[in-house]
């Protein structure tokens, strides 16, 4: 039996350096550290991630899969930038980029837009890995760029075609959003090199991105943050809409019972907490696991655990 | 036969797709954060050895694939088909020239093979890594010449033709690595 770690004693030490310098970074900064609960009333709406569902005599829980709701509900009481470094679980997300369980850097910076976090997350990623190149590039010109379609405009098919010319999926089949993010994560993030930011999504992808109107076409204020082909971080300038808010809860739902997955129950203390009032931020979640692989060249998340999901 | 989840999906594990039996070489879980998931594997078509990649629906599903290795002897080839029998149970079977493939070059008879069946059938047939085998034809061998590192073409008792060094002599038996096709050493006498 493999009782050992699977990280070598020096990845375990650069671990240690790497949430040294982070802490550092923020509080140069005065970012103040919190914590919140790691097992809550209400899980994640989006479909696309999924919660372990934790059993307790007064009601199940959560564990959670981003501290984001109660960090916003922080936020909400009192107006101070904040961050956080935690761990969080994702049910059935196992490869070599992913653990069930990870570890998350997140944190908002109330009155910066999502240009201005952007330009603080590469400052942060640079202290940590060292001088690379930064490059941004909206969304749209993105794929027009390298896989010659328009992410907003044109049909389901040529998306689906661009994907054929580039992979073979068989029968697979899906919406937009399935041929977007097939060909995000297949053709385009391998060549993206250097500190990639790609900003303003489709307003499908917005998650808790603001949505602006935009040239004719709805655009999610959200970022990604790719490093040498490989997706970091994720931000948002921060939707305070209380009630497009649950509009998109609902929606999520909505999604989740076509697919055939569980419905969750809605967050009202978010929701509440949006009623009250959230400043205008901006907010990121970054990967620290991956950070660290970055860091000391790693391929395998595996090699920067000290146990990995196979041996947790 | 059961059918097998992308998330369970493992290397060495055997599937139908497009209707051909394949082995399972490579499974990577691929997913945006805040993104749809999928499943890239990397498969070989044992029917027509082709190795390539494919994108998958995470949760979706593959039937499984009646697929067998097992070790039998080889009998004999009657021109048409090569025959092989299971040792334990007697049990014999038959595989053509677009089975068996270029390893006709390494059959010797009464030899262990790997044999891949599908639905019962052989698939495939990989020889022994090492196999003994007759020159049946080669130039005469230079007498004492063990040293000066010389090669030339032997032809064996299967067909195969080989690099041999200059000593040898025809009638003489010699150990080949059947994965490379090189000559390894002089075999003991039978």
């Amino acid at each position: 039996m493999k009782w050992q770690p699977a990280a070598e004693p020096d990845t375990l030490r650069q671990r240690a350096l790497l949430l040294d310098r982070v802490r550092r970074f923020f509080k140069k900064r005065h970012v103040l550290e919190v914590e919140t609960p790691l097992l809550c009333q209400h899980g994640v709406t989006d479909p696309a991630i999924e919660a372990y569902q934790v059993t307790d005599a007064q009601g199940d829980r959560y564990l959670q899969t981003s501290p984001e709701y109660a960090m916003k509900r922080l936020l909400a009481s009192c107006d101070a930038p904040l961050f956080q470094i935690c761990r969080v679980f994702r049910k059935g997300e196992v490869g070599p980029r992913h653990n069930p369980e990870f570890s998350l850097l997140e944190w908002y910076q109330p009155g910066f837009d999502h240009h201005q976090l952007m330009n603080e997350v590469a400052e942060l990623v640079i202290e940590c890995l060292g001088k690379r190149p930064i490059r941004k590039k909206a969304y749209r010109d993105l794929f027009l760029e390298t896989v010659q379609i328009d992410p907003f405009t044109d049909p389901v098919e040529a998306l689906q075609n661009a994907a054929h010319l580039h992979l073979d999926t068989g029968a697979l089949s899906g919406d937009r959003d399935l041929w977007l993010d097939l060909l995000m994560s297949h053709v385009i993030e391998p060549q993206l090199d250097g500190l990639y930011f790609v900003y303003d999504y489709p307003a499908s992808q917005a998650a808790l991105a603001n949505i602006v109107s935009d040239g004719g076409v709805r655009i999610g204020q959200r970022f990604e943050l790719y490093v040498d082909g490989m997706e970091l971080a994720n931000g948002y300038c921060e939707l305070t809409d209380v009630r497009e808010q649950r509009r998109r809860f609902i929606a999520d739902n909505a999604l989740r019972r076509k697919r055939g997955q569980l419905q969750r129950s809605i967050d009202g203390y978010l929701l509440a907490a949006l009623e009250h009032g959230l400043p205008e931020c901006s907010g990121v979640a970054l990967g620290i696991d991956r950070l660290l692989m970055l860091q000391v060249g790693a391929d395998d998340i595996r090699d920067v655990l000290a146990f990995d999901w196979g041996r947790a | 036969m059961a059918s097998y989840s992308t998330n369970e999906f493992r290397s060495g594990m055997k599937v139908m797709l497009d209707g051909d039996p394949c082995n399972i070489l490579d499974n990577e879980f691929v997913k945006p954060g805040k993104g749809q998931a999928f499943n890239r594997v990397k498969l070989r078509n044992l029917k027509t050895g082709r190795v390539w990649e494919r994108t998958f629906k995470s949760g979706e599903s593959l039937e499984g694939a009646d697929v067998i290795d097992v070790s039998l002897e080889y009998l004999y080839s009657d021109g048409e088909f090569w025959h092989f029998m299971d040792p334990d149970s007697f049990e014999q079977y038959q595989a053509d020239a677009t089975t068996v493939g270029d390893s006709h070059l390494w059959l010797k008879e009464q030899d262990k093979c790997e044999v891949t069946l599908y639905n019962g059938s052989p698939l495939s047939v990989s020889p022994p890594n090492f196999v003994e085998l007759e020159i049946t034809e080669t130039d005469p061998g230079l007498k004492g010449d063990t040293a000066s590192g010389g090669t030339k073409p032997a032809t064996l008792s299967t067909g195969a033709v080989v690099k041999v060094p200059l000593f040898l002599n025809e009638g003489e038996i010699i150990r080949v690595d059947t994965r490379t096709g090189d000559y390894q050493n002089r075999a003991a006498k039978v």
